[in-house]
C-alpha cells in the first residue's frame, strides 16, 4: 500500500499544475469562455504538446500508457482550474470507447490523432427519455446492405458542438430499454443527415442536441460487436465516473481553500468571521467531506479496472454516491459561508458550486447510484449471526 | 385552543382564492410556473390589479390604504397568493419602506410617496449593505454631510437588488462618525436619477441581473427626504426588518412547488415507469412535506399570537420560520433540479428571462438549475441563517 | 501509487485472521456478536491469550514487549481483530498508561508495572476528568500536597470507567496552584485499595454500571509512584502513541456490524418479505457502507503516511475520529431500527450475560442499549466539537 506518486506521475502532475497556474487564472478563463468554441484551441494544442491528451492510451498509439491514477491526477487539476476544454468528452468518453472496444485499425486511425490534438470527439449516447438508464436507446440502427443507417435524436452530448467525430449508440434490435441489441457507431460530425444544435451548459461548458436522419455508417465504423455494445457503454460510463470523481475533488478542495481564506480575511463586528466557532465547525465539516471524497476518488482509481464486473459496478456506484453528496454539501456551504459574494458570478467560488452540481447529474445522480448499489447488495457481504 | 380557521377566515380564503384565480394574468402565471423571471411591466401590472382591489398593502395602517386584516387574514392572503402562483409584490415598496414612511414620514412624504408606492408608480430599491457591511450592517460607511438644505452623499452600496429598475432608493447613511456605530445612522430617500448616482450590474449564479452595486459621488439629496430624525435611522431600519414576519416562511410557495413537482413527476419516465411511482422519490417528497406541515403549524401559532398581541410582541419563533422556511424552499428547488436532471443542464438565459418560449429540452426543466443556484440566497439575505441561529441562541435559549 | 497491500502484508493479514479465528474463545465471540457486556474475567482471558502470542501491546517499544510493527501492520491487526469479533484490549493499560510508563517511567516503575499491564495482572483505570473539568481538562482541581515521602491527595474524579474492576488508577493531580493551569499538574499512580479511595457507580444509559465517580479523601500516595517529573503531568497526558490512531476509526468493527445487520435482516419480516429485501433498508445500509468505504481508504492513507513516518500532523487523523464515531453510531442506529419492537424490552440481565434467554430475538435484544451507549463515541476522548476546534486551528488556521 503506497499512496505516493511515482516519479513519472509527479512529473505529470507538476507539468499540468504549472501549465494551469500560468494559463488558467479566473480572469484568463473568462476570456476562454468567450472564444467561438467556448474554450481555448491554443491551450488544447499545449495539452497535446505536453502529452496530456494521450495519457490513457497505449504507447503503441503514441500514448503515455497511463492508468486511472494518471487520469486522477489530470482530472483533479482540471477540476481545481475549472478547465473548459473538451478533455473529458474527447479523451475520457470518445477515446475511452475506442480504447476499450476499437479494432487495431480503429485505434491506429483515431488515438494518435486525439493525442496530437487533431481530433475532437464526443459520445452521443444520452437521449431525451433515457435519463440515467444506460441501456435506454431509441435511436435506431438499421442494416442497409453492409452499411448501417442511423435515425434518432441525442441530447446533452457533452462538447458535441465542436466534435469532429461522434460515437453514436443505436438500437439494432430489442425494446427501448433492453441491454442486448445496442451498437456503437463512429460518425463524422459533418456527415449528411447529422444536425447539431450547440448550447452552453450551466457550468460554462458546451453541449449539443444532435439529430440523426438517415445517417449512413460504413460497416467498418462499428465499434465492437453488433448488438453487444452495452458492456462497452457501461465500462465507459464507469471510467467517466472515475474521472469525474477526481475532478470533483479538485473542485471541492478549491472551494474549501477559497472559503477558509475568506473566513480569515472577511471582517464583521470588528473581527475576522473565521473567529466564530459556528463557522469554524462548518468549515471543518467541509474538510471532512472533502477528505472523504478524496478517499473515494482513490477508491475509484483502484476499482475502475477491476476484473469482476459486479464488484467494479458496485464500487463505482459507491463513488458516485459519495461524490454527489459531498460535492453538494461542500458547494452549498461554500456559498453560505461567503454570504452574498458567493452568489455572484463575478466571484470564483460559485463557479465551482455550479460545476459540482452538474457533476452530480452527469452519468447518474446520487439517488440513482444509491438505488443501484442497494439493489446489488451493497459493498459488504452479509455475515452470520451469533 | 382551536386549530381550525374560523368560518369567517374560511369565507375570506374562498374570496381570496377566487380573486387570484380570476385576476392573475395567465401569461404571468405561466412564467411563474415555469420559474421564469418577470419583466418590470409584469410586476407593475400585477401590483396595480392588487391596488384596484384594495389589497396592495394589506398591513399598512388603514388610513394609508391597508386592509385592516389581522395576522391570520394576512397569512391566508399570502398563502392563497402563492397557491395561485401570483408574484410577490415588490417588498421594497410594500413591506419595507412603505411601513417606515407610514410610521415615521412627514405628512408631505406620506402624501407624495404612499399612493405611488402602492400603485408601483415609483419603484424603490434598498441601500443598506455595503462591501464591508453585511451581517454587521451597522458598520456602514456611506457618508452624508449636511450642506445647507441638502445632504451630500458619498460612498458605495452593495446588493442593490433591482437598482437598475428603481426610481428611488431608501438608504442608510452615516451622518455622525463620533458616536456608537448604531447611533450615527440616518434614513434617506434618494432619487436614482440624481447626478452622481451610478448603478453597476452584479450577475448572480443563475446568470441573471437581479442585483447591483451603487456608487454615490457627491450626490445631493434634499434634507426634506430625510425620514424621521437625523441619526435615528438605525431604529427605523430595525422596525423595517422586523416588519414582515407572517409570510416569511413562504409555506404556500413551497406547497405550490411540491404540487408542481408531483405533476411533473407523472410525466417523467425513469427506467420504464413514471418518476411519480418511484419509491425513493416519493419518500423524499414525503419527508419534505412532513417538515413543511410542521412549519405550517408553527407559522399558524406565530400568526395567531400576532393576532392576539396586535403584532406588538416579537415572537422569537419567527426566526424558526426564517430558518426552516428557507431550508424548505431550498429543498424544493433542489428536488426540482433532481427531477430535471440532464434536462436542466443547458444554460438558457433567454428562456429564463422569458424572452423566448422555446426551451432546449422540456420547458418545465429549463429553469430548474438557475433557480436552484439562486435559491441558495434564501438562507443568506435578510439576516443569514447563521445570524438567525445567533438570535435564537440569545433571545430564546438565553445563551 | 499502489493502493493494494503488499504480499507481505497480505501474508500477515492471513496470519492474524487465522490466529483470531483459532484462539478467540467462542463464548466471548458470542457475547460480542450479541452486543453483551464482557466480564472482567473475559477481558483478562483474552488479554492473556494475546500476551502469550506476543501481541498484547503491539505499539510499545520492542524492549517492553512491542511487536515492532509499522502502522499498516497494526491497522491490519486491529481490522482482523474486529472482523473476528475480538474485544478491544483494555485501552487504559495498553494505549494510555503503558506507553506513558514506557516513555517517562523510572526503571523501577517499568519493571514493576509493564509486565503486569501486558498480562492484565493489574487493571488500571483513569483519573483525569472531574465534575468541573471535562473538555477543559487542564482546569482540574484534585489536589496533591507533598508530605515527606508521600503525596496527600484530595478531590473527586468523574467518569472512572472500569473503576470498580480496577487495581490501580493513573491520575492527574494539581501539585502547584500558583502557575498557568497546565503547568501545575502531575501524573500519579496509586493503588485503588489505599485508604480514602471510594468508588461510586454511575449507571449509563444502557443500564450498566460502566463508569464511576471516585472520591479521594486524604489518600497517601508514595512519591515513588509519581511518573516523570512533578508538574510535568500535562505533557505526559497529552503524549499518545501516534500510531494508536491507526485503529481509532474502528472501520473493521463497523464492517462486522454491517455484516451482522445484513444477516439479521434476513430473518426480520416486513410486509411479508425479509427486511434484507426491503429497498429502503438496503439503501440506508448502502449509504453507511459508502461512508465507511471512504473512511477505510482515508484510514489506509493515514497509516501509509505513518509507515513512511511523515504523517504526524496529517489532518486526516482527526477525520478518523469524527467520521469514525459518526459511522459507528449510524451502524448501531440502523441495527436498532432493524430490531424495531424487539429493541423495546429492557433486559439488563441478558445484556450482562447473566440471563441465558433474551426476550424476543436475541440477536437484537441489546440493540437499544448499544445505540444509547454509542452516543458516547462522539463525546469521550475529546468530543467531536473539540476535534473540530482542533482541525479549525491546526489545519485550517482559523
Amino acid at each position: 500500500m503506497d499512496f505516493d506518486l511515482s516519479e513519472e506521475q509527479r512529473m505529470l502532475k507538476e507539468s499540468v499544475d504549472r501549465l494551469l497556474e500560468d494559463r488558467y487564472s479566473f480572469e484568463q478563463r473568462k476570456t476562454y469562455t468567450k472564444a467561438p468554441d467556448g474554450w481555448s484551441r491554443e491551450l488544447w494544442q499545449q495539452y497535446a504538446d505536453l502529452g496530456l491528451l494521450s495519457v490513457p492510451f497505449d504507447s503503441k498509439y503514441g500514448g503515455f500508457g497511463g492508468g486511472p491514477v494518471e487520469t486522477m491526477i489530470l482530472m483533479e487539476a482540471f477540476g481545481a482550474a475549472l478547465v473548459l476544454e473538451p478533455y473529458f468528452a474527447t479523451v475520457t468518453l470518445f477515446g475511452g470507447c475506442v480504447r476499450i472496444a476499437g479494432t487495431e485499425a480503429q485505434k491506429d486511425a483515431l488515438l494518435p490523432k486525439i493525442g496530437e490534438g487533431k481530433l475532437l470527439g464526443a459520445f452521443a449516447h444520452s437521449e431525451r427519455n433515457s435519463r440515467y438508464d444506460l441501456a435506454d436507446v431509441q435511436t435506431t440502427a438499421k442494416k442497409d446492405g453492409s452499411d448501417w443507417v442511423l435515425d434518432g435524436e441525442k441530447t446533452v452530448v457533452i462538447h458535441g458542438d465542436c466534435a469532429d467525430k461522434l460515437i453514436v449508440s443505436g438500437r439494432i434490435s430489442g425494446g427501448q430499454r433492453d441491454k442486448d441489441g445496442i451498437g456503437l457507431f463512429l460518425v463524422d460530425a459533418k456527415a449528411p443527415g447529422v444536425t447539431r444544435k450547440g448550447y452552453p451548459t450551466q457550468d460554462s461548458l458546451r453541449a449539443a442536441d444532435i439529430t440523426l436522419k438517415g445517417v449512413k455508417v460504413a460497416a467498418g465504423d462499428m465499434l465492437g460487436e453488433s448488438g453487444k455494445a452495452f458492456p462497452i457503454i457501461e465500462r465507459v460510463a464507469q471510467s467517466a465516473i472515475q474521472a469525474l470523481s477526481a475532478e470533483a475533488v479538485g473542485g471541492m478542495q478549491e472551494m474549501l481553500d477559497i472559503t477558509v481564506e475568506y473566513l480569515k480575511t472577511r471582517h464583521q463586528f470588528g473581527v475576522p468571521i473565521g473567529s466564530f466557532q459556528a463557522l469554524q465547525h462548518r468549515a471543518v465539516d467541509m474538510l471532512v467531506a472533502t477528505e472523504q471524497a478524496r478517499s473515494m476518488a482513490m477508491f475509484a482509481a483502484m476499482m475502475v479496472d477491476e476484473k469482476d464486473d459486479a464488484e467494479r459496478a458496485k464500487a463505482i456506484n459507491a463513488v458516485k454516491v459519495h461524490i454527489g453528496k459531498s460535492g453538494r454539501y461542500v458547494g452549498q456551504q461554500s456559498i453560505q459561508l461567503h454570504g452574498g459574494i458567493g452568489m455572484t458570478l463575478e466571484y470564483k467560488v460559485g463557479h465551482y458550486f455550479i460545476r459540482s452540481t452538474m457533476i452530480e447529474i452527469l452519468f447518474g445522480d446520487t439517488d440513482h447510484h444509491l438505488a443501484a448499489l442497494a439493489r446489488a447488495g451493497g459493498l459488504i457481504a452479509p455475515g452470520t449471526t451469533a | 385552543m382551536d386549530l381550525r380557521f374560523t368560518s369567517e377566515d374560511i369565507a375570506f380564503r374562498n374570496e381570496a382564492r377566487s380573486f387570484f384565480e380570476s385576476n392573475l394574468p395567465p401569461h404571468i402565471r405561466r412564467k411563474q410556473i415555469l420559474g421564469q423571471r418577470l419583466p418590470k411591466e409584469d410586476v407593475v401590472a400585477w401590483q396595480r390589479i392588487l391596488n384596484k382591489k384594495g389589497w396592495a398593502c394589506p398591513m399598512w395602517p388603514t388610513e394609508y390604504g391597508g386592509t385592516g386584516w389581522d395576522a391570520v387574514r394576512y397569512y391566508i392572503f399570502k398563502e392563497e397568493s402563492c397557491r395561485a402562483y401570483a408574484p410577490d409584490p415588490l417588498s421594497h415598496n410594500i413591506q419595507q419602506t412603505g411601513p417606515v414612511i407610514c410610521a415615521y414620514g412627514t405628512d408631505e412624504q406620506k402624501a407624495f410617496f404612499l399612493p405611488k408606492l402602492r400603485n408601483l408608480d415609483i419603484w424603490f430599491c434598498q441601500g443598506f449593505s455595503e462591501p464591508g457591511s453585511g451581517s454587521d450592517l451597522a458598520s456602514l460607511k456611506t457618508r452624508a454631510v449636511r450642506d445647507g438644505d441638502d445632504y451630500i452623499v458619498n460612498g458605495q452600496k452593495l446588493w442593490t437588488t433591482n437598482g437598475h429598475r428603481a426610481d428611488w432608493m431608501y438608504c442608510l447613511v452615516r451622518t455622525d462618525t463620533g458616536v456608537k456605530k448604531q447611533a450615527g445612522i440616518s434614513y434617506l430617500l434618494i432619487d436614482m436619477k440624481t447626478p452622481g448616482v451610478q448603478v453597476r450590474p452584479v450577475v448572480t449564479l443563475d446568470g441573471d441581473h437581479h442585483t447591483n452595486e451603487t456608487f454615490f459621488d457627491n450626490v445631493r439629496v434634499p434634507a426634506r427626504n430625510l425620514i424621521g430624525e437625523e441619526n435615528k435611522g438605525w431604529g427605523y431600519a430595525k422596525f423595517l426588518l422586523g416588519n414582515e414576519r407572517a409570510g416569511i416562511a413562504k409555506v404556500g410557495l413551497s406547497k405550490a412547488r411540491i404540487s408542481l413537482i408531483k405533476a411533473l413527476a407523472q410525466r417523467m419516465q425513469v427506467e420504464g415507469a413514471p418518476l411519480s411511482e418511484n419509491r425513493r422519490f416519493r419518500e423524499k417528497l414525503a419527508l419534505i412535506e412532513t417538515e413543511l406541515q410542521a412549519l405550517e403549524m408553527t407559522n399558524m401559532v406565530v400568526v395567531a399570537g400576532m393576532k392576539k398581541s396586535g403584532g406588538n410582541r416579537q415572537d422569537p419563533r419567527t426566526s424558526v420560520l426564517k430558518i426552516k422556511g428557507s431550508e424548505l424552499q431550498q429543498a424544493t428547488t433542489e428536488l426540482m433540479l433532481e427531477v430535471g436532471g440532464p434536462h436542466s443542464m443547458a444554460h438558457q438565459h433567454e428562456f429564463l428571462e422569458a424572452l423566448t418560449d422555446n426551451a432546449i429540452g422540456p420547458d418545465w426543466a429549463g429553469t430548474a438549475a438557475p433557480n436552484y443556484f439562486f435559491g441558495r440566497a434564501v438562507s443568506i439575505f435578510g439576516g443569514s441563517n447563521e445570524i438567525q441561529h445567533n438570535i435564537v441562541a440569545k433571545a430564546v435559549l438565553g445563551l | 501509487m499502489d493502493l493494494r497491500f503488499t504480499p507481505e502484508e497480505i501474508a500477515f493479514r492471513n496470519e492474524a485472521r487465522t490466529f483470531f479465528e483459532a484462539t478467540l474463545p467462542p463464548d466471548i465471540r458470542r457475547k460480542q456478536m450479541l452486543g453483551q457486556r464482557l466480564t472482567r474475567d473475559d477481558m483478562v482471558t483474552w488479554q492473556r491469550i494475546l500476551n502469550k502470542k506476543g501481541w498484547a501491546c503491539p505499539m510499545w517499544p520492542k524492549e517492553y514487549g512491542g511487536t515492532g510493527w509499522d502502522a499498516v501492520k497494526y491497522f491490519i491487526f486491529k481490522e482482523e481483530g474486529y472482523r473476528a469479533w475480538a474485544p478491544d484490549v483494555l485501552g487504559h493499560n495498553i494505549q494510555n498508561v503503558g506507553p506513558v510508563i514506557c516513555a517517562f517511567g523510572s526503571d523501577e516503575q517499568k519493571a514493576f508495572f509493564l509486565p503486569k499491564l501486558r498480562n492484565l495482572d493489574l487493571w488500571f483505570c483513569q483519573g483525569f476528568s472531574e465534575p468541573g473539568s471535562g473538555s477543559d481538562l487542564a482546569s482540574l482541581k484534585t489536589r496533591a500536597v507533598r508530605e515527606g515521602d508521600h503525596y496527600i491527595v484530595n478531590g473527586q474524579k468523574l467518569w472512572t470507567s472500569g473503576g470498580h474492576h480496577a487495581d490501580w488508577m493513573y491520575a492527574l493531580v494539581r501539585t502547584d496552584t500558583g502557575v498557568k493551569k497546565q503547568a501545575g499538574i502531575s501524573y500519579l499512580l496509586f493503588d485503588m485499595k489505599t485508604p480514602g479511595v471510594q468508588v461510586r457507580p454511575v449507571v449509563t444509559l444502557d443500564g450498566h454500571p460502566y463508569t464511576n465517580e471516585t472520591f479521594l479523601d486524604n489518600v497517601k500516595v508514595p512519591v515513588k509512584n509519581l511518573v516523570g517529573e512533578e508538574n510535568k503531568g500535562w505533557n505526559y497526558a497529552k503524549f499518545l502513541l501516534g500510531n494508536e490512531r491507526a485503529g481509532i476509526a474502528r472501520v473493521g468493527l463497523t464492517k462486522a456490524r454491517v455484516r451482522l445487520a445484513k444477516a439479521l435482516a434476513e430473518r426480520v419480516y416486513v410486509d411479508g418479505a425479509p427486511m434484507s429485501e426491503n429497498r429502503q433498508f438496503r439503501e440506508k445500509l448502502a449509504a453507511i457502507e459508502v461512508e465507511l468505504k471512504a473512511l477505510e481508504i482515508t484510514n489506509m492513507m493515514v497509516v501509509a503516511g505513518m509507515k513512511k513516518g511523515g504523517a504526524k500532523h496529517d489532518p486526516r487523523t482527526s477525520v478518523l475520529k469524527i467520521k469514525g464515531s459518526e459511522v459507528q453510531q449510524a451502524s448501531l442506529e440502523c441495527q436498532m431500527e432493524l430490531a424495531g419492537p424487539d429493541a423495546m424490552a429492557r433486559q439488563v440481565g441478558f445484556m450482562e450475560a447473566k440471563v441465558a434467554d433474551a426476550i424476543g430475538r436475541e440477536g437484537m435484544a441489546n440493540s437499544a442499549p448499544n445505540y444509547y451507549f454509542s452516543r458516547v463515541l462522539s463525546i469521550y476522548g475529546g468530543s467531536n466539537e473539540i476535534q473540530r476546534n482542533i482541525i479549525a486551528k491546526a489545519v485550517l488556521g482559523l
